[in-house]
Parts: C-alpha cells; sequence; structure tokens
C-alpha cells in the first residue's frame, strides 16, 4: 500500500505514535530512578541542616554525621503545637517522620499572598524542624522557604538554645544570578549571620541595603541582589514566626 | 558537507568518506572554533574539568542518539513536522540524560544545573541532525555524531584545563575530586609567591581562551580564514 507522506492524516498519526512512545519511555525512565534520586535528595538535605550548624559534610558522609549532630527531629503545627516528633535513623517511607516533609512544596501549594504573614490552609500543615547536639550545645535548626528574583530560595537557620541567637545559616536557590543573587548560597554572606541575635517582635531580623550601618538584628544584604537578599529577610521573618509560637509555649 | 544519499553503491564503514566524517569535525570543520556553534555552554561550564568531562559525555551521548534515531526514521518523518521531530527526540534524550546525571552524579548535576537542560538548544545537535542524519544512513550519521561531539569535546577540555589550572590550580576528574597539585606554602597566603588568577574562573576568560585556540588554528591554516 502506497502511503502519502504528506497527508495531513499521516502527519497526525506520526506525531501521535511518537508523542505516545516517548511518553511512555520518559515515564519509565523517570520512575525507575526516582528512588536514587529520593535518596540523593535526602543527603543534600541532611548536608544543609548540617551545613547551618557549621558541620562540614559530604553526601557519603550525610547519613552518619546526620545521626552524630541530630538528636532529635520535631514538626509543629501552625500555631506552634509539637505534633511529631522522632529519634533515630531517618525512615523515607514514614510520612510522620518531621524530615519528610516537604517544605517546599508547602510553600508553593500554601504561598501567603504579597506582604501578608498568614499562610493559606495553614492549620493543615505543619512545620519540621532539628534539636542538634554540638560539642555541649543544643542548637534548633529551622528550614526556611521562600521566593527570590526567579525561583525558589531555601535554607536552614540554626538557632542556639535561648532561641534568639543565630548560630549559623546555610541558604541556596534553584535559579538566582549567578554573581548576584546567587551569592547567597557562598559562605561569605552567611558568615555575617553567625552571632547576630532576633529581635523580639516582628520583625525579627533584615537584610538590608548593601553599605547601611548594620545592628545586632540585621546584616548586610548582597549589591545587585536586592530582591533575593528581600527574599531572604521575608522568608526568615516569615517562618521564624511559626516557631516564635511555639517557643513561647515552651518557655 | 555532502549529504547526498547514494543507494545501491555499498560502502565500508571505515573508508576514505566516512573517516572524513570523523576527523573533519575535530579540525577544519570544528562545531566551536569554525562554526562557533554551541558557545554558550563551552562558556558556561569550563570552570572545572569535572563539568566540562561530563557535559561532553552527556552531548556525545545525545548527539549519537538524535542522529541514529532521526536517520533510521528519515523516510517515515513528515516533511511538514521535521523540525518538532528533531526536537522531540533532542529534549527526550536531553531528560534522558538529566535524570541519571541526578541519581548516579548529584553534585555535578547540582553544578551544570539549567545547562543539562540546554542541551536542547546546543545548535551543534539540531544543525546535525537537519544538514546530516536527516539525509544518510544510520552509519554514517552516527560517525558524523561522534565527529562532531569530539570536536565539542576537546575544546571544552582544553579551555576548562586551562581555565582550572589557571584559575583553582587544580584539576578534577569524576569520581576522583578536585587535585589541588600546587604545594600550600606556594600560595600568597601563606606567604609564597603565588596567586590563582581569579580572573580565569569568570566567563569572560572562556571567551578568550576559545579566541586564542581559533587564532592558532587559522594562523596554521590559511584556507580558513574569510576577508
Amino acid at each position: 500500500m502506497e502511503v502519502n507522506k504528506n497527508s495531513t492524516f499521516y502527519t497526525f498519526t506520526f506525531s501521535i505514535i511518537m508523542v505516545v512512545i516517548v511518553g511512555a519511555s520518559l515515564a519509565y525512565t523517570s520512575l525507575s530512578l526516582k528512588p536514587l534520586q529520593k535518596a540523593n535528595a535526602a543527603d543534600k538535605q541532611m548536608v544543609d541542616v548540617l551545613g547551618a550548624i557549621q558541620v562540614k559534610s559530604s553526601r557519603s558522609n550525610a547519613k552518619a554525621d546526620f545521626q552524630k549532630y541530630v538528636v532529635e527531629r520535631i514538626s509543629i503545627d501552625y500555631n506552634g503545637n509539637k505534633v511529631n516528633s522522632k529519634t533515630g535513623d531517618v525512615v523515607a517511607s514514614d510520612a510522620n517522620d518531621p524530615f519528610n516533609i516537604d517544605v517546599k512544596k508547602d510553600y508553593r501549594s500554601n504561598k501567603p499572598a504579597k506582604g501578608d504573614m498568614a499562610w493559606g490552609n495553614a492549620n493543615e500543615l505543619e512545620f519540621p524542624f532539628y534539636v542538634c547536639e554540638k560539642e555541649g550545645d543544643t542548637l534548633l535548626v529551622i528550614p526556611v522557604v521562600g521566593s527570590g528574583l526567579w525561583g525558589p530560595i531555601w535554607g536552614y537557620v540554626a538557632l542556639n538554645s535561648d532561641n534568639q541567637t543565630i548560630y549559623g545559616v546555610k541558604f541556596d536557590h534553584k535559579t538566582e544570578t549567578p554573581g548576584l543573587g546567587a551569592e547567597i548560597k557562598e559562605d561569605f554572606f552567611s558568615v555575617k549571620f553567625d552571632g547576630k541575635t532576633l529581635s523580639e517582635a516582628a520583625p525579627y531580623f533584615s537584610v538590608l541595603k548593601g553599605g547601611s550601618n548594620t545592628d545586632e538584628h540585621s546584616v548586610d544584604g548582597i549589591t545587585g541582589g536586592t530582591i533575593t537578599s528581600k527574599g531572604v529577610e521575608e522568608m526568615m521573618n516569615r517562618t521564624l514566626d511559626i516557631y516564635k509560637k511555639f517557643f513561647e509555649s515552651e518557655a | 558537507m555532502s549529504s547526498e544519499n547514494k543507494p545501491a553503491r555499498k560502502e565500508s564503514l571505515f573508508s576514505k568518506k566516512n573517516r572524513k566524517l570523523l576527523k573533519d569535525p575535530l579540525g577544519d570543520s570544528n562545531p566551536i572554533t569554525i562554526q562557533v556553534l554551541g558557545i554558550c555552554s563551552a562558556l558556561a561550564i569550563t570552570v572545572q574539568l569535572q563539568q566540562a568531562v561530563i557535559m561532553s559525555l552527556s552531548v556525545l551521548f545525545v548527539m549519537i542518539g538524535g542522529n541514529l534515531i532521526v536517520s533510521l526514521l528519515r523516510n517515515l518523518i513528515p516533511d511538514r513536522i521535521r523540525i518538532i521531530v528533531q526536537l522531540v527526540v533532542i529534549a527526550s534524550l536531553v531528560i534522558v540524560v538529566d535524570e541519571v546525571l541526578k541519581a548516579y552524579q548529584p553534585d555535578v548535576s547540582e553544578k551544570l544545573s539549567v545547562f543539562v537542560g540546554l542541551i536542547i538548544t546546543n545548535c551543534i545537535i539540531m544543525g546535525r541532525l537537519e544538514a546530516f542524519a536527516l539525509a544518510n544512513k544510520p552509519g554514517p550519521s552516527v560517525l558524523d555524531a561522534i565527529g562532531n561531539a569530539m570536536g565539542y569535546a576537546w575544546i571544552l577540555l582544553v579551555v576548562s584545563i586551562v581555565r582550572e589550572v589557571f584559575g583553582s590550580g587544580a584539576i578534577s576528574l569524576p569520581g576522583m575530586g578536585q587535585v589541588k597539585f600546587l604545594p600550600e606554602g606556594w600560595f600568597i597566603a601563606s606567604d609564597g609567591f603565588y596567586e590563582n588568577n581569579n580572573l580565569m574562573i569568570l566567563p569572560p576568560m572562556a571567551l578568550v581562551v576559545v579566541g586564542i585556540i581559533i587564532w592558532i588554528q587559522r594562523s596554521r591554516n590559511e584556507a580558513l580564514i574569510e576577508d
């Protein structure tokens, strides 16, 4: 049978078959590699949590180091009440493990409107944090998520046991501008936070325009990365607001 | 490059014509230095040798896969949507590469970030599919893919070695991490005389290094100089 390759019917059939084959093979690849990618992401999360308490770890040592320093994983609800608490090994399949709460996804789907502190659906969400022991000190590591200029930014803020003093921070980003906003992940930016304190009432912490006078509760932002710097400030204040409630109820 | 599809006459895979397919892109029709394609990624990921190696392997895989698939389908692909078909083929191969890197080389994948995805827009690949694979048998198409990917790769490797050695005083290979070969005592920070050249790490320096390669190549072969 002679097929007319220029007919619309042929073109349509060809594209439909192509899309089905491509779709199926990509779905298969993605599904079969998912477990490995998940494990990598978990390792990375551990490395970042440890980074906030200034422990340099690597992917291969992440699990062991995490075991060594992180003593408890706690999740709280929006009103600051404790929901879950886990110790020991992280179990990837355990949905109740605060380690497995996808804070980025929660933020994405319940993002507060601009200038608003309140989350949508806030009462259904859980917010995790990590209790760490390092050289006799008890440190709390709080994950923060927010928006930069181009896409999501996130990080971990480690507080001393007084819940006021910042022990260390570790930020990362997805698509901020290299050389400008992307610098938030560099050490020169995060060391500025060490030893600063959160103020009693909101705003707890500010990231100022480069060159401003900074005090106890603020740091210099990144020149040329103002929106990303402001994003860092916004995510810290919004997130810490929730944890403050927990700290107050504990005290 | 001839894109004539001669039937009937059988020729060996390594005939003179086919060897030319492999050799030409390495030198006189190099995709980066002569055709000036795929420059964007060449500038962006040549800070470390390790990234350049992974990027080259990814491009090699996508090129071979794309050329082979398009060449096999060349008599089936409807003319009117051939560009879309090429794009779909390239895009799916790139997604596969991206997923595999995320699973097996997470650190490198993080550093390459968007540039793996941008292989899709690498003009070298699309150009070879359109100019060669669409009109030639699978065998020569694969050779053409290997030739062009290698032409891309050696420039990347040379540029990244220059940039990493002078910019970071180190060499990195996948699986080995970064090896600093200069003694710590040499650096000014520890009262030595040597300092890494930070300019080398910035993208403009990649352009300069590529420019130097182009210069050397053209001064050795006058035929390449345009008026």
